[in-house]
């Protein structure tokens, strides 16, 4: 096996950790995201957003790391759109999204099992859909395309801007759960 | 270990400035992101193989994880390994906690055959969902949206708004759950 893959699984391995660490593991405490009454879904994904995309702004400034060769995922407009509504629908139907449905399932869950279970033929439907919505598919294609880019602003001020959100969102979410 | 009460969970802010410090360590280390869904496509595409040979041959989609010699080795896909790597992380943290426990968790409301049937739903629709996002929570919204893409942002606000826009008429599935007496 190649450095690379052993690398894989260490990295996933304190992935999963870390989920399970934060009661991610747990489908009804991450259904309360969305009933508004446990705000951790946004509080552990949003910090670990801003951390993920201040180290790498920094490192890259340092000149430690070269950012452009890290892969952004493509933007592909209306797909994504689309995409993400239905995920939505998938999330609060069952509590989990892929990643946490596999540390759900390894904890003894079986929700988590059947969440693992039911994202296998969703994948595998829409998979061989996919020549039939070709042309949506691929819709509003754009490559890599970032905010900075988008705006017209620099990288520095766009993560500037974008953690300062994130802390008004922590604000925010540690309101309504007090009110919760 | 039961025995043994479970601890209670981490702070979420400290939890997540570590996950923020495991997705810089994949940025640094592996020049890519986190991913979860990419890896189900992956292990997906050896059972369409192992079923129909020309139909993963010949599918756009499915053929992208086959090897030059026309064969997939979901063991050589680095989203395949890390998520076998979530699962020991995982259940490694939850036996240390004493939080490994064989159940369905549910609301008290809901019987467990409509857990199940919620589950297995709601992960096809996110499995649909994540195909033509081309990543889920993990590769679009964490790792895109710290590489600050356009479409992950896009994901990210659909995503939400969608669970939240679902929530109310979805909530019969989380009685006695999440928004039942037993909310705390």
């Amino acid at each position: 096996m190649t450095d690379s893959l052993v690398l894989a699984f260490v990295i996933g391995a304190a992935f999963g950790w870390t989920l399970e660490r934060a009661g991610l593991a747990d489908a009804p405490k991450l259904a309360r995201q969305f009933y508004l009454t446990d705000l951790t879904v946004f509080k552990v994904m949003f910090s670990a957003l801003v951390t993920a995309m201040l180290g790498l702004f920094w490192l890259g400034r340092l000149g430690v790391v070269d950012v452009s060769a890290i892969y952004v995922p493509e933007t592909f407009i209306g797909p994504q759109l689309l995409g993400g509504l239905v995920f939505g629908l998938g999330f609060v139907a069952c509590g989990l999204c892929p990643g946490t449905s596999c540390v759900s399932a390894a904890t003894g869950r079986l929700d988590g099992v059947a969440v693992v279970a039911g994202l296998f033929a969703g994948v595998l439907a829409m998979g061989f859909a996919v020549p039939a919505i070709a042309p949506f598919f691929t819709s509003g294609a754009r490559g890599t395309f970032t905010i900075p880019d988008a705006l017209h602003l620099p990288y520095g001020v766009v993560v500037f801007g974008v953690t300062l959100i994130a802390l008004g969102g922590f604000v925010v979410a540690e309101r309504i759960e007090a009110r919760a | 270990m039961a025995s043994r009460a479970p601890q209670p969970y981490a702070n979420p802010y400290a939890a997540g400035t570590c996950l923020g410090l495991v997705l810089l360590a994949a940025f640094v280390l592996s020049g890519r992101g986190l991913g979860a869904s990419g890896a189900f496509a992956a292990a997906g595409t050896s059972a369409v193989r192992a079923v129909a040979p020309e139909a993963a041959q010949s599918s756009p989609y499915f053929s992208r994880y086959l090897e030059s010699d026309g064969r997939v080795r979901p063991w050589h896909d680095w989203l395949v390994m890390e998520i076998l790597g979530v699962v020991a992380g995982g259940l490694a943290s939850a036996v240390a906690a004493g939080r490994w426990r064989l159940t369905l968790a549910r609301g008290n409301g809901v019987s467990p055959r409509a857990r199940v049937v919620a589950a297995l739903c709601g992960g096809a629709a996110m499995g649909a969902g994540a195909v033509l996002a081309r990543g889920c929570t993990s590769g679009q919204a964490l790792t895109g949206g710290a590489m600050l893409s356009v479409g992950s942002w896009i994901f990210i606000a659909a995503a939400f708004g969608s669970a939240y826009a679902f929530a109310r008429p979805l909530r019969a599935l989380w009685a006695g759950g999440p928004i039942g007496s037993a909310a705390k």
